[in-house]
């Protein structure tokens, strides 16, 4: 499977200079092999790497109308959605897009999670991953700021504050942050200018992310490793034609929130501008930061809220080390798979604590599903994969979409 | 395997105490005290058909006009603008006329006061947020440009506020000039109550009942926070039926490329 048949004498004489042909079959096209049985859950990936792409191509048409300035920046926007052509159509997709981004790469990473892919041998590409999680989150947080509402500008208030909890230096931080001795235009003007920055970084480590990938091959819903070609097909056609379809579908959730309900998943205050002499009654973030930010308010203590928020993310670095089955996938893991799905709704109540005031039985709620968190990746994680019996994995790849009876024996064998 | 269905079962009750907690959370927030729920009287331009009705546009500008640009500005709203409600050009070059604005400087560097034209904003009441406390009993009445997107409940929150004034219970005390709004955070609400049957005698002959009065201006101020509101479900309309055609090609397409491995 070297460069694919041409007899194309314009692509032959560009593939003898500069070999992109074969480069992109190797990458996307029939010379990547790929299990044969990734489901569903691994058109994620495509998904936020499109997903990307959209909110960078927006954004920068939004950089050609906005103007990041206090006084300017919350005019600006209504100018966008007011009097540039299509620019209500542009900016509803990008401020939508950054949910469905966050939505798709977080289907991603519990799909990991459930899967094992972040075990041996992908370890660097899991911590690339969470990298790229990191950058999202920032990048997201500081293009939350730009529209200069009053959620903008308190939520800033909030998270640049957190700095100030280091000791000694955290004071001196904030004001470097802010560029001054409150949040005002140098601090928006620095947001935008990274704003329009941490994306391309992005795009950076999604690339190394995805050599990473190519190293070893995408991991499967059996975990077991790929033990020849009776494996594995083509990434072209059969995951492009696959992606294609799941694309298909995420455009039309997409769709539904830029056309019906495109305010649905912002903050309603963040049409009122930026007025420092006057805080919201709850200040919220975004959902997709919602847990992080219950995780935060649990701790009572300002520098131990910081650290343990830092540290749930933190934690996910380690879960190649932490997981000591020697199993995969939770597919195979009778107890393990129990306690994912348990994670799994922690996190949602995280989120829909964080959504909440930070009084009564929230902060009870928020403390024990915070402790919970970490219990899993210290405790349940490590001690589960020493005493747990993993079911039988089948033999290989090929024996397992075999028994799950997805056609004659015969046709997987034409497949070959 | 009759642990399969044990896990198939756990599965389906981490699913269930989820969705429960979707739905707490969905749910409307129960933190803002005893307010009410903002009611729906339904509007023409909700749902995903939904227009903008123009004889409702163009009597809530009157309303605006004659009851709520006395205190509050609508900064984002230019008189052009007016022309994509079924105003003709000559009635909106009639109703800028009626607005004095400062323009300048002129060729002695002096600022002078001209009629408005079609491409000035609509004036502000005041000439700075100061002196419209001052004239307001300290209370700064909101730029009302996108008052339904900057408000949980949006039209239907501004509805029922405008028709839920009360006389107060008797254990509530009102500040001075205060009054007692059913849908207001706190209840205390320096507007006072705005509409009263027939406080405008609308163009169209249509009766100005306060229910009217309310339903009109509420859709007036909709359509002046979100003015592509009607372009943008049109065409949402057209994507979603061009999407769900091709996403379902796209199945076919799959299930043909996989037909030999599956």
């Amino acid at each position: 499977m070297s460069s694919p048949a041409s007899g194309n004498p314009i692509v032959q004489w560009i593939e003898y200079r500069l070999p992109i042909f074969s480069w992109l079959d190797h990458s996307v096209g029939s010379g990547y092999p790929a299990p044969k049985n990734l489901n569903y859950l691994w058109n994620m990936g495509s998904l936020a790497g499109i997903a990307l792409m959209i909110q960078i191509v927006t954004g920068i048409v939004l950089a050609m109308h906005y103007v990041p300035h206090g006084d300017m920046a919350f005019d600006s926007v209504e100018h966008i959605m007011r009097n540039v052509n299509y620019g209500w159509l542009i900016r509803y997709i990008h401020s939508n897009g950054a949910s469905m981004l966050f939505l798709v790469v977080y289907i991603h990473v519990f799909r990991g999670m459930y899967y094992g892919s972040y075990k041996y041998p992908r370890e660097l590409l899991w911590w690339m991953g969470l990298v790229i999680m990191l950058l999202m989150m920032a990048s997201a947080f500081m293009g939350y700021v730009l529209p200069w509402g009053q959620m903008s500008f308190w939520g800033a208030t909030v998270i640049t504050n957190l700095f100030s909890a280091i000791p000694l230096i955290g004071e001196p931080i904030v004001t470097w942050l802010w560029g001054g001795f409150a949040i005002d235009s140098p601090t928006l003007q620095r947001f935008f200018s990274l704003h329009y920055l941490l994306p391309f970084v992005i795009v950076g480590i999604v690339i190394i992310h995805i050599w990473a990938l190519h190293i070893h091959g995408s991991n499967n819903p059996t975990g077991i490793d790929v033990k020849g070609p009776q494996d594995t097909i083509p990434f072209h056609p059969y995951y492009t034609a696959k992606d294609l379809f799941g694309l298909g579908v995420f455009l039309i959730i997409f769709a539904y929130w830029v056309f019906y309900n495109p305010n649905y998943l912002g903050h309603a205050d963040n049409y009122i501008p930026a007025n420092p002499l006057q805080t919201p009654p709850h200040i919220v973030p975004e959902w997709y930061l919602l847990p992080f930010y219950a995780i935060l308010r649990a701790i009572p203590d300002k520098l131990g809220g910081v650290i343990a928020m830092g540290a749930a993310i933190g934690v996910l670095f380690l879960i190649p080390w932490l997981d000591t089955s020697r199993v995969r996938a939770a597919t195979f893991r009778p107890i393990y798979k129990q306690f994912f799905w348990i994670l799994l709704a922690d996190v949602i109540v995280l989120g829909w604590i964080g959504a909440n005031p930070a009084e009564g039985y929230y902060i009870l709620i928020g403390q024990i599903a915070t402790t919970y968190y970490f219990l899993h990746f210290l405790v349940i994680m490590p001690f589960v994969g020493w005493f747990e019996s993993p079911w039988q994995l089948p033999d290989s790849i090929s024996s397992s979409v075999l028994e799950k009876g997805g056609g004659s024996a015969s046709g997987k064998e034409a497949a070959q | 395997m009759n642990g399969n269905r044990q896990i198939t079962c756990l599965r389906a009750a981490a699913f269930a105490v989820v969705g429960g907690f979707l739905l707490l959370a969905a749910g409307p927030s129960l933190a803002a005290g005893d307010t009410k729920a903002p009611n729906s009287p339904g509007f023409s331009f909700q749902g995903p058909f939904g227009t903008f009705d123009r004889g409702e546009l163009q009597r809530g500008f009157q309303v605006y006009q004659e009851v709520c640009s006395s205190c509050h500005a609508i900064k984002y709203l230019a008189f052009r603008n007016l022309l994509r409600i079924g105003f003709s050009e000559e009635q909106v070059k009639a109703i800028a006329a009626q607005y004095e604005v400062t323009d300048g400087p002129d060729a002695e560097g002096e600022m002078f006061q001209r009629p408005a034209r079609l491409s000035d904003h609509v004036p502000s009441p005041f000439a700075n947020d100061n002196a419209a406390r001052f004239a307001n009993n300290g209370a700064l009445p909101p730029d009302l440009s996108l008052i339904v997107k900057a408000r949980t409940g949006g039209e239907n929150y501004l509805y029922s506020l405008l028709t839920g004034y009360e006389n107060p219970s008797s254990d509530v005390e009102l500040g001075e000039g205060m009054s007692y709004n059913a849908y207001f955070p706190g209840h205390q609400i320096a507007m006072p109550p705005p509409l009263f049957e027939d406080g405008v005698e609308y163009a169209d002959g249509k009766a100005a009942s306060t229910n009217q009065m309310a339903r009109d201006v509420t859709t007036f101020l909709t359509w002046v926070a979100e003015p592509d509101l009607e372009t943008r479900k049109g065409m949402g309309i057209k994507v979603m039926i061009f999407l769900i055609l091709l996403t379902a090609l796209l199945y076919m397409v799959k299930r043909k490329v996989w037909r030999d491995v599956h």
